[in-house]
């Protein structure tokens, strides 16, 4: 059961979301185009100001230049271009807002548009349930949930787990609940001579465990900053 | 059915090669038909603690590179009938060996003996993998002390990954061999004692061998230890453990270190 490298207790995420826009559709000629846009903007000045545009160039066929004026004409009205759609990449310059895909149609309610909307990942509730000891070099790495060891953790193996780790047996190696943000996990064990042992990025090393607490079923949680180890019983 | 016995530890010095010899020879005294391979190329030692290292023309090397088939490379024990070597190079080193060839030489050796015991270097890279790899059996040598267990630990969780049988999903047979075992240590607590080792490491335990000088004067004349003194304490352990790799029940004797009143009497070492 080798598993991967060891992630750190904190790491950097980089995260998914997904933003509502605006999405203007130039079409020929520019020049009425632009003046119908002046005309919305008379009836509600202000209101783009600072809202996320988006110009979809599919019905024109516009040189980079022509593209860089499109923009430059835009910010004289105060509206800031956040990228294009339906227009080849190349035409885009380096310092010209991005090409965007995969845009989906969305319903513009009439007073305005809604809060961008963002797709955390939550926590599935799921855990994984190892049946046979955790010999020396195992590593049992499971960011998404609980772990749960019927048997016990040798010195030298680890367990890396996002929820909290239950040992129905001697804890002798490491273990490390509660990555990725969770300071409510918890690590329970029928004998604790751990090596080390970590909540949300909190350890302990095995020195710092008090020697009272060996041969007893011990849970381990995490006080504020300090890790506590209280018996069970 | 042949059967493949891999003697392994992870640590170095616990006494794998000891073992090897050993059950090679009580399992041929018994009337099996066995070979003992080693697979410590470069360092070899089995072919000196069975008193052949003077009749070694070809080795396992030879045999992978096609130079030598197989029964030009084995070597028959003088004084036991039923068991057979086959040495390691000394002039090559574990690079040399392929999977592929030891495979081919596991293979064939199945189809001559009843068992084939593969005596495994120390560490956990391509010597002790390779050697591993095709067994059916393992039996894990530690010593009762705390390197020596933890090694064997990695060693076991290893059995269960690395070799060909975890891969179809089914098992290697394991068994512990605790060697070396000093009961005046244990007893003053400088030694894990049998209960701690067995604890920690949760595998059936084969035998108990205690701490002593036969085993030394053993491989001093080339000798395996079960055939030297076939009296002597780790003797009798050795033979009491191959009894019980071919299925018998004998009741494990833990060396007291005290000796009866007979023992004495009799100028016997102590049990």
């Amino acid at each position: 059961m080798d598993a991967v490298a060891r992630p750190k207790p904190k790491p950097v995420r980089m995260r998914g979301r997904s933003y509502v826009a605006f999405v203007f559709c130039p079409v020929v000629p520019i020049i009425d185009w632009l003046e119908e846009i002046d005309s919305t903007l008379a009836q509600s000045p202000g209101f783009f100001v600072g809202k996320p545009v988006v110009l979809d160039l599919s019905a024109v066929d516009l040189s980079q230049n022509a593209i860089a004026q499109l923009v430059a004409s835009f910010e004289q009205r105060g509206i800031r271009i956040l990228g294009f759609e339906g227009v080849d990449a190349v035409r885009l310059s380096t310092t010209m807002p991005p090409l965007l895909t995969a845009g989906r149609h969305f319903a513009m309610p009439q007073n305005g548009p809604k809060k961008p909307e963002t797709t955390k990942p939550k926590l599935k509730a799921a855990s994984l349930l190892l049946d046979n000891q955790v010999r020396s070099g195992q590593s049992i790495v499971f960011p998404e949930g609980d772990v749960t060891v019927v048997g016990s953790v040798s010195s030298g193996a680890e367990i890396v787990a996002g929820g909290s780790i239950h040992i129905y047996g001697t804890l002798r190696g490491r273990a490390m609940a509660g990555i990725d943000g969770n300071p409510a996990a918890r690590i329970y064990c029928q004998r604790i001579e751990a090596e080390l042992l970590a909540i949300d990025g909190y350890y302990r090393t095995a020195e710092q465990i008090d020697a009272t607490f060996r041969d007893r079923p011990t849970q381990v949680w995490l006080d504020g900053d300090i890790v506590q180890i209280t018996p069970l019983n | 059915m042949a059967k493949v016995l891999v003697v392994t530890s992870g640590k170095g010095g616990v006494g794998k090669t000891t073992t090897t010899a050993a059950l090679g020879a009580a399992l041929a005294q018994m009337g099996e038909k066995a070979v003992v391979v080693d697979f410590d190329v470069g360092l070899r030692n089995l072919d000196l603690v069975l008193g052949a290292e003077r009749r070694v023309v070809f080795d396992f090397i030879n045999v992978v590179q096609g130079i030598a088939n197989l029964s030009q490379a084995l070597i028959r024990d003088k004084r036991l009938e039923n068991l057979w070597l086959l040495p390691a190079s000394q002039t090559r080193d574990k690079d040399a060996l392929t999977e592929e060839g030891v495979s081919k030489i596991i293979a064939e050796l199945r189809t001559k003996f009843d068992w084939i015991i593969c005596d495994s270097p120390a560490g956990i890279e391509r010597g002790a993998t390779l050697a591993m790899r095709y067994a059916d059996e393992a039996i894990v040598v530690t010593n009762p002390e705390v390197s020596s267990v933890r090694d064997s630990d990695r060693i076991i969780g290893m059995l269960d990954s690395k070799t060909a049988r975890a891969e179809q999903g089914e098992q290697v047979k394991k068994h512990l061999l605790i060697t070396r075992f000093d009961t005046a240590r244990a007893a003053r607590g400088e030694m894990l004692s049998i209960d701690d080792v067995l604890d920690i490491l949760a595998t059936p335990l084969l035998g108990i061998v205690p701490e002593s000088q036969d085993v030394l004067r053993a491989s001093n004349v080339g000798s395996p230890v079960t055939l030297n003194d076939a009296g002597s304490v780790p003797a009798r352990a050795y033979t009491d453990a191959a009894r019980r790799l071919m299925g018998q029940t004998v009741p494990m004797m833990v060396p007291t270190g005290r000796k009866g009143l007979m023992d004495r009497l009799l100028g016997r070492r102590a049990a």
